[in-house]
């Protein structure tokens, strides 16, 4: 590094401004590199987490060579984590797949065979002749597919259209099933709209921040170090940490509040009864803006049916609220005393006191995070509704620094897997399969005869719908867990994943996932960038465009959307999940899928196949391909429009827009297409062009005025609710479903770590962070280990009911176990610890629970 | 002297068979390269009989042994702390040598007799003669320097370049350029100098030497009287000038067992021997004068 | 040297009678030369040689580096015992001194076993049988070298070496020192932050850390420590040590204030009385505005 005389002068200056300033510059000169003019530069979104920092990706000879954080991006500022510094290495293992390969014997597809190069047509025609034949025999649910919170939006929105207009099948499900599911039930549960009210720059505006089941300094890096920020440089702001264990988030914890697990939902109606046995509740606010429920308890633990956990479940998966008084709900929580609620959990008295007090302090303005710790629960609907209790018992909600906010895990968690419906249950824009006139509106925009999509009862104004397997179409809605329970039983034969690696993800891989995989019955196909375990596992595999090789959307935890045009091509013939989706429509005919009685309403489709259907259906090919091009004059590819010849992806969000905005549904308005092209991410709702950053408030959201005219100023107004009214909702502690006992006597928790990306099969490939963190450890309570004989670095087994694994102890490590309970990532191929995990879920939300099973740990 | 001095053994194999003729040769090199093979039974498969290298070694991970004269120069170089293991592991191989013959280390178990036998036994193949000479107590004098350096530089500096465990242990755990050191060594022997190294320059070979003045078995030439003078046994002879005055003490009264500490045990001379005049005994008996027990270090008639 | 040259040149080769005994002491003389000479060599040479070069890590235990290459015998027992296999004897070639043991931290960090199996039958002590408790091994410290490309500096969520580092806690061996980044105005940055009277010099956040060349590494101690003047002291450290002021405590001081009005000169802090002061919300607001008009 050369410093010149001038540069040197300047740095002087600039740190003197800074002591000026009261600020202190950390004593560094600069090492930038030279800006280089063969370099094209241009945004998008990190590949990684739902914080959704912006990261300018530099182009030279077709390759990506560079990256850096986006300076002018609001979330992020420049910077980036360890994960997205090393984005520029994702796409580049050196075993990315360029070529579709099938499973074959003597040249034709064989479940047993060897996987094979194929070309893309012999791919799709193996692949439609396997689907159509399994949705005429086995029904709707005789096919499957398994997305993506990693989806690009159009990638989404087109999977959506593909399944429950084009198969008419709601078999579609997001992995987000097994992150986001809960907080979308509380979210509809509560305020009947999902996603939260608040947005980022709460992390400034609060002063108490508390996370529940959130380790956000290893799982959000960017957003952790904005409230490190804040708790550092702003006076009397707080941090309480809850967990069952200590993590990262620990360190900066004022209150660190460590409690066995499942305790949180007690812990949660504790603080409720605290604020209402000290009458800090804002009355004012109770009275104008909640309604006070209950919901069914003991509703089991969604195993299956013959579980005897299930069969002694009173209230099996129910859900329906029944309205309470405010006394009634004072009642119920009037359970959870201090002193029951630290006896239950562990928290010594004074550690809840603390959490307490500021959330009943009127004067504190409050914000509470939470993660995979909430969600993935088998009361994580109710858990995640405990906090939206306390909030709106105080009427802290809806106002810049006090907010509940669920954070996602997933770059796309909220821009996809939520917004554009590909759950088994849901529509573009919060509609659902439940409600026929849902599925009606979906139909007109969709231009489908009335009926098309599959209703979640299967029937359609009181009749049943007829489906192609001459059988009337049924009960259609299956949730990830149970699709793998019936790829095991066979009642589903196909099965395609996109963009995630289900098979190492899933829950119980022995017992459900692994055996559906390869049931000889089931036709497999996976769409993947690298040989993951999924890979592995599948009949089919289509390689695929990552990241910046296609022109993509994501939207993050706070309502941002962020586009990002497609930077370079793919290697080999991998193609974008997009591409996928519809070229494989082209090779299966309206005919194949639809009956008789269906087609006869639009008998122009008679000959159609899908793709005529759902993409060339004078909508979503309404733009035409043009050379995409940046304001600096820069030109981008498209392969898609290149290859279909219309702008796909803007004629997909353009018909998508469509939901936003014609429906009945408000609050989920976005910008026009090319809008987000020039931005660094909009928050929606978009209104008049303007940006909501808190919503249901008068001032902030306009759509609080123009639902409800006689509104005060500034007061809140839940507008997902008929009546406008939240719902705080009773919801007891319940034990755990498979607590530890004498033989398996250790809780076992999952999850992430900070170099890694759920299950590695990008961040593994980057040599470095592999370097970092090559392997998945058991983090162990020092104590723990010694009465196993184990020490630091002890080899050993971790065995469940189900499975084992077999890795290394660490008792040195990050994580810091209590007593009682094990840490276990789940990034490693090499240590499939979802081998062990128990495919538990919320019985309302449908999320895997994979926080909580028990263990032994023996030395190996 | 009707033998031929470049292809000695030919009257021993006529008389004994081949593998009597060369069986304690045999015997010597199993001894080496079963050692070799000992302490790569470990890094190679996992069976640890014996860990370390000839400078110190584990043996069944409880007997430690340490090379008495490395132990020498930990102290010369001034380090106190030695542990007791190091003292009981100098004292049992200091034990063993003097039970089994000093230089048996240089002769059974040391690597680098292989290279240097190699380098003489070519030289005798291609007849090369002469080169450079030393003084028969140089080996002597570079003792003294090894421990005078490990004094004065406070560390075991002879230990940067020695050859003998530089070898051993660049075996097991790495050789690089220790390579070029035992091709020199080769190179110097078969060039340079007959038996350059081990028979005169190695301060090892020196120390254990002086073990060897008392050590206990011993090469004996209790048939003397057969001998015909084929003069074999002295071209084999790594120390040739020990052998004469035994061979013909029975006129000057030296008894008929070399108890020079230079001998290395090796045994060539009994198989080379045709007429069995040698076998392995110990010191003591049929001694008629004990006190020229010392005749070994009188100048000797043959110096080669 | 003219000694050698000497004796080279003058073989007497006329006299006879004189030439055995002159032989034996120009021999001798010969002799003593060369050896001599030799030694001089490799005194040289060891000076050369055994200069422990930066990135060479001792094993745990190892004696201070005089001592250690006094004593250690180049057995290799220590990189047999080793489980992990990152130790390696130095070879001829290597910078290290000729079969000496080490690791080199950035490809092979030291795991720290709890029970150090490469210590016990160290023969000679030249790993220290004392050395128990691996926490207490002092290999080398670990040193942020590079502060202008460590990421963590520039407000990167890195921090590799801090979740690495096994020495952990509140008195750990790597900290996070939380810095507000005054460029983005809203991030904190996390400063990682080695603590020498913990840190072992295992040499895992040398492999862990992500850049192309180290950031962080670790150094054989003498390298990587300063040392403070043998004629200062801090103060506040003396008095912590102490658990009183060295001298004297202060007497206690009497202020000049408005009626109501507390000043703590210790902390800094004025205080106000509610009761006595004028009646307001936020009293140390109108105090501080009041100040700042005054000046």
């Amino acid at each position: 590094m050369k410093l010149s005389r001038r540069d040197f002068i300047k740095s002087q200056a600039a740190a003197a401004a800074a002591t000026a300033a009261g600020v202190t510059l950390p004593t560094i000169a600069k090492t930038e590199h030279k800006p280089d003019p063969d370099i094209r530069w241009d945004k998008t979104a990190c590949r990684f987490c739902g914080t959704g920092c912006s990261v300018l990706v530099g182009v030279k000879n077709g390759r990506v060579v560079a990256t850096q954080g986006d300076p002018d991006a609001p979330v992020n500022k420049g910077l980036n984590c360890i994960k997205g510094y090393f984005l520029t290495k994702i796409m580049y293992g050196k075993d990315r797949l360029t070529k579709p390969l099938l499973r074959k014997k003597n040249g034709v597809y064989d479940k047993n065979g060897d996987f094979e190069e194929v070309s893309w047509d012999e791919a799709f025609k193996t692949m439609a002749d396997k689907w159509v034949a399994a949705r005429k025999a086995k029904g709707p649910k005789g096919v499957g597919m398994f997305g993506s919170g990693q989806w690009t939006i159009w990638e989404g929105y087109a999977a959506s259209k593909l399944m429950k207009a084009g198969f008419r099948s709601n078999s579609l499900e997001p992995n987000a099933r097994h992150c986001m599911a809960s907080a979308v039930g509380a979210f509809m549960r509560a305020f009947g709209i999902d996603e939260p009210m608040g947005c980022y720059d709460d992390m400034e505006l609060g002063e108490v921040f508390v996370l529940w089941g959130s380790n956000m300094a290893e799982m959000h890096p960017i957003l952790w170090s904005r409230i490190t920020d804040t708790r550092l440089t702003k006076p009397g702001s707080e941090v309480h940490v809850l967990s069952t264990f200590t993590h990262r988030s620990c360190e900066l914890a004022d209150n660190k509040l460590i409690f066995k697990p499942q305790t949180d939902l007690a812990i949660s109606n504790y603080i409720a009864n605290y604020i209402i046995q000290n009458k800090a509740y804002n009355k004012e606010f109770i009275d104008a803006h909640v309604n006070f429920t209950k919901t069914p308890t003991d509703i089991g633990y969604g195993l299956r049916a013959d579980d005897p956990r299930e069969k002694a479940a009173k209230n099996r998966a129910k859900g329906k609220l029944s309205k309470i008084s405010f006394d009634e709900y004072a009642k119920s929580v009037s359970k959870y005393t201090l002193e029951y609620t630290s006896k239950l959990s562990g928290v010594p008295k004074e550690n809840l006191l603390k959490l307490a007090k500021v959330y009943a302090d009127p004067n504190k303005k409050v914000a509470s995070y939470w993660t995979m710790g909430f969600n993935q629960h088998t009361r994580g609907v109710w858990v995640n509704g405990n906090v939206y209790n306390i909030h709106l018992l105080m009427g802290k909600i809806a106002e810049p620094g006090n907010s509940p906010f669920s954070l996602t895990g997933q770059p796309s968690a909220c821009g996809t897997a939520r917004e554009v419906g590909t759950f088994t249950h849901r529509l573009p824009a919060d509609y659902v399969t439940k409600k026929d006139e849902h599925c009606k509106f979906a139909e007109k925009i969709w231009k489908l005869p009335a009926g098309t999509i599959p209703r979640a009862n299967g029937k359609t104004d009181g009749k049943e719908q007829s489906d192609i397997s001459g059988k009337p179409m049924g009960k259609t809605l299956i949730h990830a867990v149970a699709m793998h329970r019936a790829l095991h039983d066979g009642k589903m034969n196909c099965f395609w994943v996109q963009c995630n690696n289900n098979l190492q993800a899933a829950a119980n891989f022995n017992g459900e996932s692994w055996p559906g995989w390869r049931n000889p019955d089931n036709f497999i196909a996976v769409t993947d960038p690298y040989p993951t375990v999924s890979a592995m596992g599948a009949d089919l595999v289509l390689p695929t465009a990552m990241w910046a090789e296609k022109e993509g959307a994501y939207g993050n935890s706070e309502r941002r959307t962020q586009f990002w045009r497609q930077q370079v091509k793919a290697p080999g013939e991998a193609k974008s999940d997009l591409w996928q989706i519809m070229e494989f429509s082209k090779y299966v005919k309206v005919a194949d899928v639809w009956p008789a009685d269906l087609i006869a309403k639009m008998p122009e489709y008679q000959d159609k196949t899908l793709f005529d259907v759902l993409y060339k259906n004078g909508q979503v090919d309404k733009f035409p391909k043009i050379q995409v091009t940046d304001d600096r004059g820069n030109k981008y590819d498209n392969d898609e429009s290149e290859h279909f010849g219309f702008y796909v992806q803007k004629g997909l969000f353009e018909e998508y827009r469509r939901f936003q905005l014609e429906g009945k549904k408000k609050g989920h308005e976005m910008a026009p297409y090319d809008d987000y092209h020039r931005a660094r991410g909009i928050r929606w709702p978009v209104i008049n062009g303007k940006e909501t950053l808190w919503r249901y408030r008068e001032g902030y959201d306009p759509h609080v005025r123009e639902l409800n005219p006689n509104v005060k100023k500034g007061d809140v107004y839940f507008y997902g609710k008929k009546d406008g009214k939240a719902n705080i909702i009773f919801a007891p502690y319940e034990p755990a479903a498979e607590p530890p006992d004498d033989e398996f006597d250790l809780w076992l928790s999952t999850g992430r770590v900070l170099e890694h990306w759920h299950s590695g099969s990008m961040t593994r490939r980057v040599p470095e962070l592999y370097r970092a963190v090559p392997h998945a450890l058991v983090y162990m309570n020092p104590k723990d280990a010694r009465k196993r004989r184990l020490r630091d670095g002890s080899k050993v087994r971790v065995i469940s009911r189900r499975g084992e694994i077999i890795s290394r102890v660490t008792t040195r490590g990050r994580n810091k176990p209590p007593q009682g309970l094990i840490f276990v990532p789940w990034f490693d191929a090499g240590r499939l610890i979802n081998k062990v995990t128990l495919d538990q879920t919320d019985p309302l939300s449908k999320e895997t629970d994979y926080k909580k099973c028990a263990v032994k740990v023996v030395k190996a | 002297m009707a033998a031929d001095l470049n292809n000695p053994g030919a009257d021993a194999i006529a008389a004994k068979g081949w593998f009597k003729a060369h069986k304690w040769l045999l015997l010597r090199r199993m001894s080496q390269i079963g050692i070799l093979l000992l302490f790569l039974l470990g890094p190679l498969a996992g069976v640890w009989i014996i860990k370390g290298n000839l400078s110190s070694s584990l043996l069944l991970e409880t007997v430690p042994l340490t090379d008495p004269l490395l132990f020498l120069q930990i102290l010369a170089a001034g380090f106190t702390g030695l542990t007791i293991d190091a003292v009981i592991g100098a004292a049992i191989v200091l034990a063993f040598y003097w039970l089994v013959g000093g230089r048996v280390y240089c002769s059974w178990v040391c690597p680098v007799n292989m290279v240097t036998d190699a380098a003489d036994w070519l030289r005798r193949k291609f007849d090369i003669k002469g080169g450079a000479r030393f003084h028969r107590h140089t080996r002597l004098w570079m003792l003294a320097l090894v421990l005078i350096l490990s004094a004065v530089t406070g560390s075991l500096a002879y230990e940067l370049i020695n050859p003998v465990s530089l070898f051993h242990r660049g075996l097991f755990f790495g050789m690089t350029l220790g390579w070029v050191v035992i091709l020199g060594i080769f190179l110097f022997d078969l060039l340079v100098s007959k038996r350059g190294w081990c028979s005169h320059l190695c301060p090892m070979g020196a120390f254990y030497g002086l073990i060897g003045k008392f050590s206990l078995i011993r090469v004996r030439a209790d048939a003397r009287d057969q001998c015909n003078d084929c003069a074999e046994c002295f071209v084999v002879c790594p120390e040739a000038r020990i052998l004469p005055p035994v061979l013909k003490g029975e006129q000057t009264g030296v008894p008929a067992v070399v108890l020079s500490g230079d001998c290395t045990n090796c045994g060539r001379c009994i198989d080379i021997c045709a007429k069995d005049v040698f076998h392995f005994g110990t010191r003591f008996g049929d001694s008629s004068n004990p006190a020229a027990a010392k005749i070994g270090d009188k100048p000797s008639a043959v110096n080669q | 040297m003219s000694n050698t040259r000497q004796s080279r040149k003058t073989p007497p080769r006329s006299t006879k009678s004189a030439q055995s005994r002159r032989r034996f002491l120009t021999d001798m003389a010969r002799t003593a030369c060369g050896v001599g000479l030799f030694g001089v060599g490799i005194a040289v040479y060891s000076k050369s040689a055994s200069a422990l070069p930066a990135s060479a890590i001792r094993p745990p235990g190892a004696l201070p580096e005089e001592d250690f290459l006094a004593a250690c015998t180049r057995c290799g027992i220590c990189v047999r015992e080793c489980p992990y296999d990152i130790l390696r004897l130095g070879r001829l070639s290597d910078d290290v001194p000729t079969g000496t043991p080490y690791f080199t931290a950035r490809t092979d960090p030291c795991q720290m076993c709890e029970d150090i199996p490469c210590i016990p039958h160290c023969p000679t002590g030249a790993l220290d049988h004392k050395l128990t408790d691996i926490n207490n091994a002092r290999m080398g410290l670990a040193v942020v070298v590079d502060q202008e490309n460590c990421i963590a500096f520039r407000g990167l969520r890195c921090e590799v070496c801090f979740n690495i580092c096994p020495i952990r806690g509140k008195d750990g061996a790597i900290s996070l020192e939380y810095r507000h980044n005054a460029r983005s105005g809203m991030h904190a940055m996390f400063i990682p932050v080695v603590h020498s009277d913990a840190c072992t010099g295992c040499g895992l956040c040398e492999k862990a850390c992500i850049l192309e060349e180290a950031a962080i590494k670790v150094f054989p101690t003498h390298l990587a420590k300063g040392e403070l003047g043998h004629h200062y002291r801090l103060g506040w450290e003396q008095k912590n040590q102490a658990g009183k002021s060295l001298v004297t405590p202060d007497v206690e001081h009497h202020y000049n204030m408005p009626e109501g009005v507390h000043y703590d000169y210790q902390n800094a802090e004025i205080t106000v009385d509610p009761e006595k002061a004028p009646a307001t919300d936020k009293a140390l607001d109108t105090l501080n505005k009041g100040i700042r008009e005054a000046e």
